[in-house]
């Protein structure tokens, strides 16, 4: 293409931290004038730390932006707009009660007298908008437009309003496959028009079809920038999952094969657009491991099965009977439990004490009508501080203050004190420390050796290599290949990760 | 039709149907003069339901109004009892007072980040406490400004008198539907009530726009209280009580979705005709008790809070629909 040049942005050795975790360690990233630049990393990667440093909505500790060699450190989103840099966001952030034009010129609309000219602010409004190729009635609201259409207009805005970087976060991620193209046709022009684009996305294919460069981050870290004809899937799957493919795989003490009989039994289960419909078998006694990227459908897979979000289509049975899973409170009548991702936000009860919040699920099993006796959730609650050795100087304490480990072990308390039969970790080691990390994958043995199934979400693949009796891998929100016995290994699961998918079609 | 039009719509079809039905029973409701007085009888409720319109489209609530109305009445009154001070003074003094009544108000609401409901129920007591402290007895006014003014009006054809204050009030939503549609203010003011943390990424002076909006409501309940002082001839500290829920129940009749970010002013006026209409209904007939005012309200409120579920959920299937059609 072009010969190398002076970046239009380039970031040196940029640093943020928060309390207890340093979020960006000394990255380096540049971007160039009329270049996709595709930013890919795991949760936690440092990607929204560092665009946020970009945008201003955080000031970093150290470092260096410099706009086309000067330097600059924009304090808040307008100071970054004012210097050329404007945001999408994958939540469209437009207001859906105003018009399109409203939308596009809110705050700098064209005005008389202090009145505003609302057919010269339409009249900007569709010229704009068919530079994009869009040619719609800007005098209706925004919400009677689908998501991508608001998507373009939020695009339009912000390239109106800056002019020389866009950061595209997640635009694709609630789009279908006609949408994308769409949008990207739109990203493609404005790359002709010389707009440096950073593009965060978590669908690889995206990556390659539209990105020149590509910045892998990981644990805040700067693992590379790659251009991306010169790098291949799997390399870049190395890259963001951070495992050399040389690397010895790990033991593992578990038997690679599960004889318990079929407990659980899935047929064509899915939801349109969370997850496409997959067969699945858990046995008594098995643990099966589900890998991914991020975003690629592990979650979705969980909370489809459990009925946060109800499957549309497919069939479960338990041990041969037809089971009904429209919502959680069947799920756990089935006997099914779900330890969420987030704990903070899905899972612990803060402001309720340890004893409280073991007995949640129990309760709400039997329901309200029986309460627990005070007695019985006394004895419940000691047990498993007891069993899982959860560390509080009380059982009444207030949940929020125990420590991330403490509080996982008191949701797994949740969970086993409703026995279940089919119980769902979804990232049960993420954010604690290595003590507990040990801790919690002993349990997960023990809980298999009881006979429990267990449906184990997880990106520490030598985790899942070391406990897991079956893996299945999930790309796309689809689940895409099975993994067993002798097969389990990080390499197999990062090749399989990466394997190139069918061209995506519209669906 | 663009269903954010459908309210509006509503409440016309829903008066146009009740004036035929009452021109059908007494033809005489069809004057000028009716007309006439429906917009003096409902100057200082009109004057103050425009400002509650745009406080409740920025997703607000201003439950002083009621409160700022006494207390300007009966702070006219005083002043003009014990002191020399021309009655136009008086005004600019009272409508100073009321305006930074309500821009503190907004302030507390914006920088404090309490519930506007909290906030202006406490201005609401404050109000109509110091209106206590001026005086507790109600006080006539007489000065003869007030009847120069009383005199005014203008001659409708047929015989109807358009009073100052019923001038007034076709001038204060003349200007309102202008603020709402044609400023940036205006423009502001749907923002906040769509969505306050997109508005202000969006770059909308959240702050600014918040004061402003409880000043203006501020400032139409201080001009609501002139009005009412004008039509009363008298202060009075228990007067004007619970005004500000009909002036929201005008708003609401009026097709503003209570939620914010949509509705018109010129739905407000409307929502103002049809109460005024049931009260005038209620004279006509001479053997209904005036709580029929009431209860039909109540009836109207309910027909218009299912009518904005049923646009509401209407909205939202057909976005899905579109999303669907897009995705199949």
């Amino acid at each position: 293409m072009e010969k190398p040049q002076e970046p239009l942005l380039s970031v040196a050795s940029l640093t943020k931290s928060f309390p207890g975790a340093l979020a960006l360690d000394g990255v380096d990233f540049a971007l160039r004038a009329g270049e996709v630049h595709a930013l890919l990393g795991e949760n936690g990667a440092g990607k929204s730390t560092l665009i946020k440093c970009l945008t201003g909505a955080y000031r970093c500790d150290s470092g260096d932006i410099r706009l086309s060699g000067r330097q600059v450190d924009p304090r808040d989103t307008f100071e970054a707009q004012a210097l050329g840099i404007g945001t999408v966001y994958q939540e469209v952030n437009l207001l859906p009660n105003l018009t399109v034009a409203q939308n596009l010129y809110l705050g700098r609309q064209p005005t008389r007298f202090g009145m505003v000219g609302t057919r010269r602010m339409n009249a900007g409004a569709e010229a704009l908008l068919s530079q994009y190729g869009l040619d719609i009635d800007v005098t209706r609201e925004l919400s009677s437009y689908s998501v991508a259409v608001q998507q373009i207009i939020a695009i339009a805005r912000a390239v109106d309003l800056s002019g020389k970087i866009l950061i595209l976060d997640e635009p694709t991620a609630s789009l279908d496959a006609q949408e994308v193209r769409m949008v990207f046709d739109i990203v493609r022009a404005l790359r002709e028009r010389g707009l440096g684009i950073i593009f965060i996305t978590h669908f690889l294919n995206q990556v390659f079809e539209i990105s020149d460069r590509i910045t892998v981050l990981r644990n805040g870290r700067l693992v590379g920038t790659r251009n991306a004809a010169d790098i291949e899937r799997l390399d870049l799957v190395t890259m963001m999952l951070g495992h050399e493919l040389s690397q010895e795989t790990i033991a593992h003490t578990a038997a690679r094969k599960s004889e318990g009989e079929v407990a659980y039994r899935f047929r064509d289960f899915g939801r349109a657009g969370t997850i496409e419909p997959f067969n699945l078998e858990v046995r008594r006694g098995e643990v099966v491991g589900v890998a991914g990227l991020l975003g690629s459908g592990r979650t979705e897979t969980a909370e489809v099965i459990f009925g946060v979000r109800p499957h549309d289509g497919g069939s479960a049975e338990k041990d041969g009977r037809q089971l009904e899973l429209s919502g959680p409170r069947k799920a756990i009548a089935a006997g099914l439990g779900f330890c969420p991702e987030d704990r903070k936000t899905d899972g612990i009860v803060g402001d309720l004490s340890v004893r409280e919040n073991i007995v949640l699920a129990l309760q709400a099993r039997r329901g309200w009508s029986r309460p627990l006796p005070r007695q019985e959730q006394i004895e419940i609650a000691d047990r498993f501080i007891d069993a899982l050795d959860i560390r509080t100087t009380d059982r009444e304490k207030p949940l929020r203050l125990l420590s991330g480990g403490n509080q996982q072990k008191a949701i797994l308390a949740r969970w086993l004190a409703t026995n279940p039969e089919f119980l769902i970790l979804d990232e049960p080691t993420r954010g604690i420390d290595v003590g507990a990390h040990a801790e919690i994958i002993r349990l997960i043995e023990r809980l298999c050796e009881d006979g429990v199934s267990l449906l184990v979400i997880s990106s520490e693949l030598e985790e899942l290599v070391a406990y897991s009796h079956r893996v299945i891998v999930v790309r796309d929100r689809e689940h895409v290949s099975e993994l067993t016995g002798e097969e389990i290994n990080t390499d197999n699961i990062v090749r399989a990760i990466a394997a190139d998918s069918q061209p995506e079609q519209a669906r | 039709m663009k269903s954010r039009y459908l309210p509006l719509a509503a409440t016309i079809l829903i008066f146009v149907l009740a004036y035929a039905l009452c021109y059908a029973q007494f033809p005489s409701m069809l004057s000028t003069r009716v007309i006439g007085n429906l917009l003096t009888d409902n100057a200082f409720l009109g004057i103050v339901a425009v400002g509650m319109t745009f406080v409740i489209l920025s997703g607000g609530i201003d439950l002083s109004v009621g409160s700022v109305i006494a207390f300007t009445s009966v702070f006219i009154a005083v002043v003009l009892a014990n002191t020399g001070l021309h009655p136009l003074a008086v005004f600019a003094m009272a409508l100073l007072i009321a305006t930074a009544f309500g821009a503190a108000m907004g302030a507390v609401i914006h920088y404090l980040e309490m519930p506007p409901f909290i906030v202006t129920l406490a201005g609401m007591f404050l109000a109509r406490g110091m209106a206590f402290v001026l005086s507790i007895d109600s006080i006539p006014v007489a000065h003869p400004f007030y009847d120069t003014l009383q005199s005014f009006y203008w001659r409708m054809p047929g015989g109807g008198r358009l009073t100052l204050i019923g001038g007034l009030l076709l001038l204060v939503f003349a200007v309102g539907v202008l603020i709402a549609h044609r400023t940036r203010f205006g423009a502001n003011i749907y923002a906040l009530g769509g969505d306050a943390t997109t508005a202000r990424l969006m770059g909308v002076s959240v702050g600014r726009t918040t004061i402003g909006i409880y000043a203006l409501s501020g400032l139409l309940a201080g001009l609501s209280g002139i009005v009412f002082s004008l039509y009363t001839t008298a202060g009075y500290s228990l007067s004007a009580v619970g005004v500000e829920l009909d002036a929201i129940a005008a708003v609401v009749i009026g097709g503003t979705l209570l939620t914010g970010g949509s509705g018109f002013v010129a739905g407000t006026f409307v929502g103002i005709l049809i109460m005024g209409l049931i009260q005038t209904y209620i004279i006509f007939d001479g053997t209904l008790s005036s709580w029929w005012t009431k209860i039909v309200v109540g009836v109207l409120l309910f027909v218009f809070i299912f009518l904005q579920k049923g646009i509401l959920w209407l909205s939202a299937r057909k976005a899905a629909a579109l999303h669907h059609a897009h995705g199949s």
